[in-house]
């Protein structure tokens, strides 16, 4: 597999009105063929700044930008409308020209690409089948909903077959119905096209239901990533956390604990669950054979990227000696980690 | 006494009216011409456009507002040298067109620089995302996409310069205005001065409608 998009300790700092704001550190990123790569954060994190240096809407202040192994800001100003044109990007609001019909949209990229009005005729049907307008050709978007309006911003940005998509908060405007449907079309591009999509989103749900590598944003840093498997199973910083927790509520959060604590006053432990070779009733067996008895008070399970991961929370009761030896029994089946004591 | 006497008052004013029209039409073609070029250079040469250059931007910028707060009966007169090079005359509503085009010209640059700002800056980033040149980006997002809003704003300044004929006629340009001031004011014609001014609410009320088609069928909503 080659890759598609490179970051190469890329920085920038915007200078206003005398003063410097740093929005991305030394970010280091590689985006492979075929991914669906996700950047998540909160406002201000630098996300979408990173994302649009990719087609160079904003320039590094330092380190580069390698797409499709060439440096983009690098380029002359006619290589760099050339670079844009195969590069698809889809928007928040959608930015769709009012003064134009749906078809007109999707033609725009392909009149710029030198399409005849004829040869761009049968792109932009193909395109509208795609996307499952056919039968709103001639609407102005003024009159399409949401939804339908991302449908034609992604056939826009398709309409030059490019390799890669990068979308900036495509679904941050619409509603969870419509959000699943968009992701749905934006997994299909991927898959049946095989176009690469770099996207940007402050939704965990988003990354949890179609990107296959994650990296977490803050202040202008990745603080995080990896396969989304790896991320959800086992977030390291605390910002990725907050994040998983957002969608996966396995993890009992502060207020959570306190709430249980006022009725389990034993020992809690947090036992990681994934999927599993064998069917050893570790839990039951070791509470027999060491005598102590298990509550459970927290957790759940869940499936991401066809494997299963969540966690249980137990309360352990018994003598200190036999916990402590259950515990060390447990490790032995799965990560255990042990919460402070009440 | 004056007769309330329509038969009477037509052949004159069927005179003022064509004079009237001939000058809201030369001015109004003139400024829009003028005006929506010195908008597009307004426009163009801000910071951060396409063609961004302080000096141009500051000179236009500075003739406009010179223009502006002078009343127009005092710059009508005061290019009266002007008028007279132009077309020979300072006296008729082809003189008056002078001065008109050139209160209408800067009027319209504001509003067109003013639309052209307008329009959602998504639309420019979707365009330049594309790989569409800046110029390419004026010419085919830009401009088609202040369209609408700019025919509403032609229509005000349309309407406006019926409003400044009047001042016209006053020193010398002939036309409604002047019919409802020499015939109607000051003989105390009221009856002339009421059909002269129902006429003109009439011509605005139409010219508005005309310029609300305009501007829904160019906006698309």
């Amino acid at each position: 597999m080659s890759t598609a998009i490179a970051f190469e300790d890329v920085s920038k700092t915007f200078e206003v009105g005398g003063r410097s704001f740093q929005a991305l550190k030394n970010v280091s990123l590689r985006v492979e063929q075929g991914d669906i790569f996700g950047i998540v954060g909160y406002s201000g994190a630098g996300k979408s700044t990173l994302l649009r240096t990719v087609n160079a809407l904003e320039r590094p202040t330092g380190g580069r930008v390698v797409v499709d192994g060439r440096e983009i800001s690098g380029l002359s100003k006619h290589d760099l409308f050339r670079a844009r044109q195969r590069i698809g990007m889809v928007f928040q609001q959608f930015n769709l020209l009012q003064s134009r019909n749906v078809y007109k949209n999707i033609a725009y990229p392909l009149r710029l690409a030198g399409f005849t009005k004829g040869q761009a005729l049968d792109r932009v049907e193909e395109l509208l089948d795609f996307v499952g307008l056919a039968d709103k050709a001639l609407e102005y978007p003024s009159r399409l909903s949401g939804g339908q309006k991302q449908r034609v911003g992604i056939a826009r940005a398709l309409a030059n077959r490019p390799d890669l998509l990068i979308s900036d908060e495509a679904t941050s405007a619409l509603d969870p119905q419509t959000t699943g449907e968009v992701l749905e079309l934006l997994k299909r591009v991927n898959r049946e096209y095989g176009v690469t999509i770099l996207l940007v989103t402050h939704e965990m749900e988003v990354i949890r239901s179609i990107t296959n590598k994650v990296a977490v944003m803050q202040n202008g840093e990745v603080v995080e990533h990896g396969s989304v498997y790896d991320i959800f199973s086992n977030p390291q910083d605390a910002t990725t956390r907050r994040f998983v927790t957002s969608v996966l509520h396995h993890l009992p959060g502060p207020e959570t604990i306190a709430e249980i604590r006022a009725v389990h006053v034993g020992r809690l432990v947090q036992l990681h669950v994934e999927n599993r070779q064998s069917n050893d009733p570790f839990l039951s067996r070791v509470a027999r054979e060491h005598g102590v008895d298990i509550n459970v008070v927290y957790g759940g399970v869940s499936e991401l990227q066809s494997r299963l991961f969540g966690s249980l929370t137990i309360e352990l009761l018994g003598e200190d000696a036999a916990i402590d030896s259950a515990i060390a029994d447990l490790r032995a089946s799965t990560p255990v980690t042990e919460f402070a004591r009440a | 006494m004056h007769d309330f006497d329509l038969a009477a008052l037509l052949p004159r004013l069927l005179g003022a009216l064509g004079d009237t029209a001939l000058m809201v039409a030369v001015s109004f073609l003139a400024a829009a011409i003028i005006g929506i070029l010195l908008g597009l250079v307004l426009y163009a040469t801000r910071r951060g456009n396409l063609a961004q250059n302080r000096v141009v931007s500051a000179v236009l910028n500075f003739i406009v507002n010179i223009v502006r707060p002078v009343p127009f009966i005092i710059l009508a007169v005061s290019i009266i040298p002007l008028t007279r090079l132009i077309i020979g005359t300072s006296i008729g509503p082809l003189a008056a067109t002078v001065p008109l085009t050139i209160v209408a010209s800067v009027a319209i640059a504001r509003v067109a620089e003013s639309n052209l700002v307008a329009v959602d800056p998504g639309t420019v980033e979707a365009g330049t995302a594309m790989g569409a040149s800046p110029a390419r980006v004026l010419f085919t997002i830009v401009i088609p996409e202040a369209l609408g809003p700019l025919t509403l704003g032609l229509t005000y300044i349309f309407v406006a310069l019926i409003d400044a004929t009047a001042v016209a006629g006053a020193i010398g340009g002939g036309g409604l205005g002047y019919l409802a001031l020499t015939y109607g004011y000051q003989h105390f014609d009221w009856f002339t001065v009421l059909v002269v001014v129902v006429l003109l609410i009439v011509i605005v009320q139409l010219v508005q409608a005309l310029g609300n088609t305009i501007a829904k069928k160019v906006m698309h909503q």
